[in-house]
């Protein structure tokens, strides 16, 4: 008893020392958004915490998710936890909330009434595990756009085709005036993500959730799958002749009318935004691929280690709070071209493409993306295959579905 | 101050006295040197034995994340030799290293022998020839990639010379990358080999020469059948440093064509590292380094048993 009045006392001196407008604490915060848009996105959110009275710490690491997750892990792991740090909501960091590293935010989240304000609701599901809230999703992005130069077709002298099965139609035209009909780059997550895209478009919702959140082996065998490897047989002969690499040279490759069209997320937005390029006009955006307009609950969301520093866990609340705050969440998705977890902010500043998917999200066509249903381990495999099947014309259709079929029975 | 000074003294004064100590035991000879090893023998132990064995025992979980002791047989490495991207990784693997063993022994030695011959400005054409040794295999990898680039390189440049059909794009093909990624390695490497077989050839003898040249032996034979069987300790070092690159090669590849186009050029080291740390998946990476360890015993302990065993 004596012991606990000392520590209050003490805790009480200290608390006296600190208080004040210096009482900032220092949050490292780290995080892959460091292209352009997403760098002046993410300047948005340290804007908001920093008016709090505290600073955020930028530790940006550059590459891509998948350069930065393994050095995230590792600090984690390895006891050199920073204050707060991105994944894509989903599994990413099913493990380390498991082992007990990562902070549980269910206090905050009841007082800030998240289950109310967050939607769609599944967003705050796959942060969800045992019951328990662990992270704070930030951001919706989907997969599910085929961005089209008016250009391009324009020069084929083709009508800008308004669905997937018009573009194969005029890709033929395009290749004839020296245009790339579809720009996929050589890094093995666009082409896994864009037979996703197919899957989730050609084949349908129910045919993508059979797939990946049954894991129905038998399905992805058969005619329904075997369609959608003949679509993407046709993407990959339309996107044979793209030497790039990133995904964002081959946006640009649409960009500038040298390719028809891409499969790629609404990040794309941002560089034909860079670009000066007015949806509608300059580009055209079809999400579902204009086959089956639902777009993926993917997207990004912060995640909290464990901290021993009171100061410091009492900043990431505040952080928490901040990011689902409703003025930081328009400021930070209008400069990242995502769409906003919660329903009730008002985004008037939003462009063509962003309503669409605004109007989708307000009907509520959403699935769960990959990310959510799928481990990093399986996601991988699906990498390779992909990554082989569009750069090997070799490997036909019927072997490639079976190794997919293959893959699909031993997921988790 | 004071206090870790006194620590130090109480510390070394039992050392001394067992070494003054006349009893002569065994244990204790050369005991100054025993002690700084230590430390050599605490890493070799710990790090590369203790290591080597943890990472075999938990190859047979089925870690993903973070390791655990969860025993699951020998599925990881089944899934392993019925994973196609592990198998291009050996058949790459294999041709590399075929590659690389014979053409830098072969060019390295050639390269040698010419220096050999008392020519002039021995030292300068040394230094160019062992220059490229000293950039990283990151570096060498990326002026590779643009020298091989079909819109910069080149192709390019023999295109702008008039040959306007000519197409050399090793990178790009998927059926004959592993050989411009060997090119690179091969101007890296060579120089060093020359280097080596230089020095194991300035320690031959004069004397030999000058009696193989009384003896009316042709150069090249002299080289083939006297020098060369001569040189042998220089021939294992060599192999020794070229095999160890081969096993281990894998910056090389991230820097050219980050195993691509689609999966043709992955080495069995970028696997393992990818699915160690982006496929959060240990069971299956420690299973793969393995594999990868197993190779080297294989090819290791023949070797060794010849060459040590034979002389007992």
């Amino acid at each position: 008893m004596r012991y606990k009045l000392l520590t209050a006392a003490l805790a009480a001196t200290a608390a006296l020392q600190f208080a004040g407008p210096a009482a900032a604490t220092d949050l490292e915060v780290t995080h892959w958004w460091t292209s352009g848009g997403e760098a002046a996105a993410v300047a948005e959110l340290a804007k908001a915490f920093d008016a709090t009275g505290n600073h955020w710490v930028d530790g940006a690491i550059a590459g891509s998710g998948g350069t930065a997750r393994p050095i995230m892990i590792s600090r984690i792991t390895g006891g050199d936890p920073m204050g707060a740090t991105q994944f894509n909501h989903g599994r990413q960091a099913e493990e380390l909330v498991q082992a007990g590293l990562m902070r549980d935010l269910t206090d905050v989240a009841t007082k800030g009434k998240w289950t109310e304000i967050v939607r769609p609701k599944s967003l705050l599901d796959s942060c969800t595990i045992d019951g328990k809230i662990y992270c704070v999703p930030v951001n919706i992005h989907s997969w599910q756009w085929l961005w089209l130069s008016n250009e391009a077709f324009q020069k084929a002298g083709v009508p800008v085709p308004k669905d997937w099965n018009e573009f194969v139609a005029a890709a033929p035209a395009l290749e004839k005036a020296g245009i790339v009909p579809l720009a996929v780059g050589g890094q093995a997550w666009q082409s896994s993500g864009a037979f996703d895209v197919l899957l989730a478009a050609v084949g349908g919702s129910d045919a993508f959730l059979k797939v990946y959140k049954d894991k129905d082996a038998k399905f992805a065998a058969g005619p329904e799958v075997a369609k959608v490897f003949k679509a993407a047989d046709d993407a990959r002969k339309m996107a044979k002749n793209t030497n790039v690499q990133d995904w964002n040279q081959a946006t640009n490759m649409v960009i500038t009318g040298k390719a028809g069209g891409q499969i790629m997320g609404d990040w794309a937005q941002g560089e034909f935004q860079v670009a000066g390029k007015t949806a509608g006009k300059d580009y055209t955006c079809l999400p579902g691929l204009g086959l089956n307009e639902v777009i993926a609950t993917g997207g990004d969301a912060f995640y909290f280690p464990l901290l021993k520093d009171a100061d410091k866990a009492k900043a990431q609340e505040v952080l928490a709070e901040t990011l689902l705050d409703p003025k930081t969440q328009v400021a930070f998705n209008l400069k990242k071209g995502s769409l906003p977890v919660r329903g009730d902010v008002d985004l008037n500043a939003a462009n063509d493409c962003m309503k669409k998917g605004l109007a989708i999200l307000a009907k509520g066509a959403v699935i769960p993306w990959t990310d959510q249903l799928l481990s990093q381990d399986t996601q991988k495999q699906k990498e390779d295959l992909f990554a082989e099947f569009f750069a090997k014309p070799e490997l036909t259709v019927e072997d490639a579905q079976k190794r997919f079929a293959a893959l699909i029975a031993s997921a988790d | 101050m004071h206090t870790q000074g006194r620590d130090r003294t109480a510390l070394t004064q039992p050392a001394d006295e067992m070494s003054k100590s006349e009893r002569p035991n065994p244990l204790f000879r050369n005991l100054n040197a025993k002690v700084a090893s230590i430390p050599m023998i605490l890493t070799a132990g710990v790090v590369f034995v203790g290591g080597t064995l943890w990472t075999v025992l938990y190859s047979f979980t089925n870690s993903k994340l973070l390791p655990r002791l969860n025993f699951v047989g020998l599925d990881q490495y089944y899934r392993l030799w019925v994973t196609p991207r592990w198998l291009i990784s050996i058949e790459n693997l294999l041709i590399y290293g075929a590659i690389s063993l014979v053409f830098s022994l072969v060019i390295g030695f050639l390269l040698a022998a010419l220096l050999d011959q008392k020519i002039r400005f021995e030292d300068t054409f040394r230094t160019i020839f062992l220059y490229p040794f000293a950039l990283s295999f990151i570096v060498t990898g990326l002026v590779w990639q643009w020298l091989l680039n079909p819109d910069f390189g080149i192709q390019h440049v023999v295109r702008g010379l008039g040959w306007e059909s000519f197409s050399f794009d090793p990178l790009y093909n998927s059926s004959i990358v592993i050989y411009g990624i060997s090119i690179a390695a091969l101007w890296q490497g060579t120089g060093l080999i020359m280097c080596l077989m230089l020095a194991g050839l300035r320690g031959i003898d004069e004397d030999i020469w000058k009696a193989a040249r009384v003896d009316g032996i042709p150069m090249w034979k002299t080289y083939l059948f006297i020098i060369i069987p001569m040189m042998r300790p220089v021939f294992i070092t060599t192999l020794v440093i070229i095999a160890s690159g081969i096993v281990k090669v894998y910056d090389l590849v991230v820097a050219q064509t980050s195993g691509g186009p689609g999966i043709a050029s992955e080495v069995p080291a970028k696997y393992v590292y990818d699915y160690m740390f982006f496929a959060q998946n240990l069971g299956q990476g420690f299973a793969a380094s393995t594999m990868m360890l197993l190779s080297v015993v294989i090819v290791i302990v023949p070797w060794a048993y010849l060459e040590f065993g034979r002389r007992k």
